[in-house]
């Protein structure tokens, strides 16, 4: 079942390039900008952690790039390239080809994304009898032993289960096993331990990591935690009110962290075994995706902003701007264009 | 070897609340008629003190029974088996007059934000409902009160007058937290207080609800899955396993030394924001058992990492291993 269509050209191509992306829901409300302008490149074999607080627009990347937006959501503009070919321009006929062969996901509530009518192992069979052509009896023996390797004990009995008899841990497990049932070069994993107690999220983990690294698969890992993206990715990107604000290889941005945003989320978590009186918080709340400031969007909430009193983050958005190996980040404290030295926010001795 | 301390664990006269032996088993009927056919034991015999003006953590992993635990001691659920007292009062035997009066001292904060508050009620009204009902001060007065208990946890006054749906998850749980607090209560429990926040806001609340402690010389029972927002908050913390108690010291001997496999199974399965530290993880086998039918002796073995054939015979009892420092293992000695 190993499909090779790729690999040889590793070094040519990313596999996924995102560019410029803009997906906006049109409500009565009016234009919710989820995403807007989001640029990601993943490479093959590697898992890049996609992190940002709830409603920051890091689900709709994902669910754009797999081209599953429901309505009032539409992609406004963007490229999103896979393997060469641009996704948007593809029929809806090829679209349903390329999901869970080439591209799949996983999501947060495991249960819920089951169906709960057919048993698990149907579930997977699925996968084989819709774009192998194989037959039933062929395809269940295939699920089997896929629910081995995901680590279902006892794995022909459980093929027969129905959703709500599986735990969530299980439930995730059976997920994974219909995402790289077919040796998918790219999987998406939406929040994929969230719903799942600490003792089952390190096993789940566990499981993405040596799976995906043994079938040669890249990983989307969508997350709020830090810790997860500590602990499995190879490069981060960090998004905010539909933007990213910094992206940077794992130990760069966990060791040197430009974005006051990013400080600030490292800075807030208790971290086992240091008791402090008393937490750094970012003061404030996620701005409302209606009516985004004008400057920078952390600029209302940003310590750094009003340590430097800085006018121009109120009036103007910084770029992206590469500042080390790898590392960009979008803050006017990191852009010297045009002569405009701005101080950097790491020499200051001031994150606290 | 250490003594027995079953019930006495933790006896001490200034507690605020005294908890000995407490249980709570749900009925499960057999779906058509009413005939009970099994009993979820979701807490089992537990037993420990709170002192006043601190914060004892209760954590473990969902159907643990550590709501159901915060539950009962507050006297929202009548407990099986199992005494709670209260300034040394059996708050289970209360009634009419002292037991309203006693819960004017105990109130509560929700985990989700969203579903604790009525959402055609302007939350000013949801802040003195617990007010009217205990019939203290004027109409004019508890509207002061309340434009008080919003400043405290960060609002504005004029917010009384706007309906849940006016605010977002974080604002929506100081809001509950002005609702406890506006009794005046001496001891809260707070139930996965932080969970359903953002990062960015959880440590916003839990700041919060230190300068609360401080400012009213509140207990806190804090109830949480997180075993690192525990550490921050908890003065002495518990961690429960299906329904028991399994280990029970100060913060510092818990997250400096624990002894029980599965607390450090727990601490070692937390992730850690920060790429360079590389742990021995102990990952635990299997899911949490189901407590309708847990396994017998301890009911850790089935996962347990450095279970002998004994552990699954006998049930350990909770033993005082050290001064403080109590553990629920066969071989922990």
């Amino acid at each position: 079942m190993t499909q090779t269509g790729s690999s040889d050209h590793t070094a040519l191509q990313p596999l996924l390039q995102v560019k410029d992306l803009r997906t906006h829901f049109f409500t009565r409300d009016g234009v919710v900008q989820a995403v807007d302008g989001v640029d990601l490149t993943i490479q093959h074999n590697e898992i890049i952690g996609l992190v940002g607080e709830s409603g920051c627009g890091k689900s709709v990347t994902a669910l754009s790039i797999m081209r599953l937006l429901d309505h009032p959501g539409r992609i406004v503009s963007g490229e999103v390239t896979f393997d060469g070919t641009s996704i948007l321009d593809l029929s809806e006929r090829e679209m349903v080809d390329l999901r869970g062969s080439r591209i799949s996901m996983i999501f947060q509530q495991p249960q819920s994304s089951l169906n709960p009518i057919f048993s698990v192992g149907e579930q997977i069979a699925e996968m084989f009898q819709i774009h192998q052509g194989m037959h039933k009896a062929a395809a269940l023996d295939k699920a089997i032993s896929l629910l081995c390797e995901v680590g279902i004990p006892d794995a022909s009995t459980r093929a027969k289960s129905y959703p709500h008899q599986m735990s969530g841990g299980q439930a995730q497990r059976v997920m994974i096993a219909i995402a790289l049932a077919l040796n998918p070069e790219l999987l998406i994993a939406d929040e994929p331990t969230t719903a799942l107690d600490v003792t089952v999220q390190a096993q789940i983990l566990d499981l993405i990591r040596d799976l995906s690294r043994r079938i040669n698969t890249a990983v989307l890992l969508i997350t709020h935690e830090l810790g997860v993206i500590a602990e499995m990715a190879d490069r981060v990107a960090v998004m905010y009110a539909g933007r990213i604000l910094e992206t940077a290889h794992t130990k760069d941005l966990f060791a040197k962290s430009s974005h006051p945003y990013t400080q600030g989320l490292i800075n807030s978590i208790p971290v086992l075994g240091k008791v402090e009186k008393r937490l750094n918080v970012i003061p404030g709340s996620v701005p409302n995706l209606v009516e985004l400031p004008d400057g920078c969007r952390f600029a209302p909430r940003c310590q750094a902003r009003r340590e430097y009193d800085l006018e121009i983050c109120n009036e103007q958005e910084p770029d992206l701007v590469l500042i080390g190996n790898g590392h960009k980040v979008r803050c006017w404290l990191h852009q010297s264009s045009e002569g405009r030295q701005v101080p950097l926010a790491t020499d200051g001795g001031n994150e606290s | 070897m250490g003594k027995q301390t079953e019930l006495t664990a933790d006896k001490d006269n200034n507690a605020l609340i005294q908890v000995q032996n407490l249980a709570k088993y749900f009925p499960v009927d057999d779906g058509r008629r009413r005939r009970v056919v099994a009993w979820v034991k979701a807490v089992d015999g537990i037993s420990f003190a709170i002192q006043r003006g601190k914060t004892f953590g209760l954590v473990g992993e969902s159907g643990c029974g550590k709501t159901t635990a915060g539950r009962t001691i507050i006297r929202l659920m009548e407990p099986t088996h199992g005494t709670v007292l209260f300034e040394g009062k059996d708050i289970h035997s209360l009634k009419g007059q002292e037991l309203k009066a006693i819960r004017r001292d105990m109130q509560i904060i929700f985990q989700d934000p969203y579903s604790s508050l009525d959402p055609r009620v302007p939350i000013g009204k949801s802040i003195s409902e617990g007010l009217q009902i205990h019939a203290i001060g004027t109409k004019r007065e508890r509207r002061e009160l309340v434009m008080e208990m919003l400043c405290k946890v960060g609002l504005e006054p004029y917010h009384a007058g706007r309906y849940p749906h006016q605010f977002s998850g974080g604002q929506r749980q100081r809001i509950g937290i002005a609702r406890a607090l506006a009794l005046r209560p001496k001891f809260i429990v707070a139930d996965e207080p932080v969970s359903a926040l953002d990062v960015s806001v959880q440590s916003q609340v839990l700041n919060l609800l230190k300068d609360l402690q401080e400012e009213f010389d509140l207990t806190y029972l804090f109830i949480a899955h997180n075993m690192n927002v525990v550490e921050h908050v908890s003065d002495r913390v518990a961690v429960m396993y299906l329904g028991k108690i399994v280990e029970l010291a100060s913060r510092e001997e818990l997250f400096g030394r624990s002894l029980h496999p599965y607390t450090q199974a727990l601490m070692s399965a937390i992730p850690i924001a920060d790429p360079e530290v590389r742990r021995e993880r102990i990952i635990l086998s299997g899911d949490l058992p189901s407590a309708l039918n847990p396994p017998c002796g301890c009911r850790f073995h089935t996962r347990c990492p450095i279970a002998v054939d004994h552990c699954s015979v006998e049930e350990p009892l909770l033993n005082e291993i050290e001064p403080e420092h109590h553990v629920a293992c066969w071989l922990v000695n």
